[in-house]
């Protein structure tokens, strides 16, 4: 199912200073990725008019006007609902956004669900997102975050590979954050409480299921508005392209001193340079050394 | 579309649940210290006011549709049937939650003294109180009729069921939400059908404003 890029980086046709497209992102992956983003923006505005229906959080099994909560919706609101520009309807009607909010909720977990599927199969998720104990070390996490800061998200060498914040951020959503928000949602219906009532066990009641399943959307929120960001630093079209046609564009090939004792060549590249190597970013890998230096210095 | 849903989550719970299984209870250590109530606190009408002023002695229980032998049940009659008591936890469609103690005989016993006929297939609850001016009523299939946790409830908390909280009798329907609770309840009908019955959604809420007439959601 995952197709394969088209073109390594240092394959034959290298040369060209230009990068040529390859294929990033195979058919389920778009398909999950559109299905859930739909689903998350409808299931954050419903599930915000939901919370207007009774704006406080609770911990425990039980929760309600007299007793305790952790979270008042007037404290952020003075009319304690949330602005309408944020919510599904608009206006204020607890059961029409339950509706929206319940239908969405089977679509984003039985996609999960055949997503985690195909990507176990096509081995999507062994090959894209397993992170190595290399990946966590300091000194990598640091000069990976430089790298953020320059906005240099993909290492040349390898520019299909995720970064590490990328493979943490979607390791997190995937298998944390969605998982959590439906396993919550099950577990404040009352149906589901009788049938599966270790829900209830696993979340510490229903109340404190329902305080979690507001966190985990707020966090999604916030994994929503970070990756909307990033996806604009690094290039919009070239992204969006990519989880439409599959076609992405790595970064921009840059000439390299030639090599050294230090960073010798390999196999036809100057400096085989990649991250987990250690050696200087924007080094670029090419098989004909003359026409890269004929294309860098014409 | 966004409306099948609902028969999608109540087919799957189905499916993949026993639809035997038991609404959790509680101890008295985890009763809610106040229980809230919602909805109606106290029907208008002045058949009501009488019978509230009677403290429900002229009180009746009707007990009709499809049944073999119709009846008219007083709280002693319901007071003597085999009653239960379960500490439950009460879920308002608004997100709150509550818990606290019902006693009451199994509606299953009733609908065994009037006999439900074959052709029956959802219990419908008529009750005393009015909102949004339309008369409040409630319906459930016969899987949930006859679930050994629907009670219906005369005492909550060691006492006799206040009127806040629908007295002097109220449906408790544990595995849905809290509006399927019917509070005040006059009548219990059986019918075939929910077509014809009030707007034919199977409630009030139902009804006046489109929540799921399956409330195990």
């Amino acid at each position: 199912m995952h197709e394969r890029s088209d073109q390594e980086p240092g394959s034959p046709e290298g040369g060209a200073v230009a990068a040529p497209p390859i294929t990033r992102h195979a058919l389920t992956t778009r398909i999950w990725h559109w299905v859930s983003a739909v689903s998350v923006i409808v299931l954050l505005g419903s599930g915000l008019m939901i919370l207007n229906a009774h704006g406080q959080l609770y911990w425990g099994e039980y929760g309600a006007n007299f007793d305790q909560p952790w979270f008042k919706l007037i404290w952020l609101f003075d009319d304690a609902r949330v602005p309408g520009w944020l919510t599904i309807p608009s206006n204020y009607n607890l059961a029409l956004a339950r509706r929206w909010h319940l239908f969405f909720a089977l679509v984003l977990a039985f996609a999960l669900l055949g997503y985690m599927i195909a990507s176990l199969i096509d081995r999507h998720f062994q090959r894209d997102l397993r992170i190595r104990a290399d990946e966590l070390r300091a000194a990598r996490l640091i000069a990976d975050a430089k790298a953020h800061a320059r906005l240099e998200f993909h290492d040349p060498a390898d520019p299909r590979a995720y970064n590490i914040f990328q493979k943490l951020s979607y390791v997190a959503v995937i298998f944390i954050l969605l998982p959590l928000v439906i396993f919550t949602g099950l577990a404040m219906s009352p149906g589901m409480n009788a049938a599966w009532p270790w829900l209830l066990d696993v979340f510490g009641g229903r109340q404190s299921a329902r305080s979690v399943h507001f966190i985990v959307a707020m966090l999604l929120a916030v994994f929503t508005i970070v990756h909307l960001a990033l996806v604009i630093l690094a290039g919009p079209i070239n992204e969006v392209r990519s989880m439409i046609t599959g076609k992405w564009r790595g970064p921009q090939r840059r000439c390299s001193p030639p090599p050294t004792r230090s960073s010798p060549a390999r196999a036809g590249c100057w400096p085989a340079a990649t991250r987990s190597g250690g050696a200087r970013r924007g080094a670029t890998c090419c098989s004909r050394p003359r026409r890269c230096i004929a294309a860098c210095s014409g | 579309m966004l409306f099948k849903a609902e028969a999608v989550h109540r087919s799957l719970q189905r499916l993949i649940t026993d639809r035997h299984a038991l609404a959790p209870e509680y101890s008295e250590t985890q009763m809610s210290p106040r229980f809230r109530s919602n909805g109606t606190s106290r029907p208008g009408s002045e058949a009501y006011a009488r019978l509230m002023a009677g403290n429900f002695a002229d009180w009746r229980l009707t007990v009709n549709g499809l049944v073999q032998r119709p009846l008219s049940l007083s709280l002693a009659n319901l007071r003597s049937l085999p009653q239960r008591v379960q500490i439950t936890r009460h879920d308002c469609v608004e997100g709150w939650s509550a818990i606290g103690k019902w006693h009451g005989p199994q509606l299953s016993t009733v609908l065994r003294l009037a006999g439900l006929r074959d052709t029956a297939r959802y219990l419908v609850f008529h009750c005393a109180d009015t909102l949004i001016g339309r008369p409040y009523y409630e319906s459930i299939d016969l899987i949930d009729a006859f679930h050994p946790q629907t009670i219906l409830a005369w005492a909550m908390n060691n006492r006799t069921l206040p009127v806040a909280h629908g007295a002097p009798l109220r449906l408790r329907v544990e595995r849905q939400l809290g509006y399927k609770h019917a509070k005040y309840i006059m009548a219990v009908e059986a019918v075939a059908s929910l077509d014809g019955v009030y707007g034919g959604k199977g409630g009030l809420w139902e009804d006046a404003a489109g929540y799921e007439w399956y409330g195990g959601i």
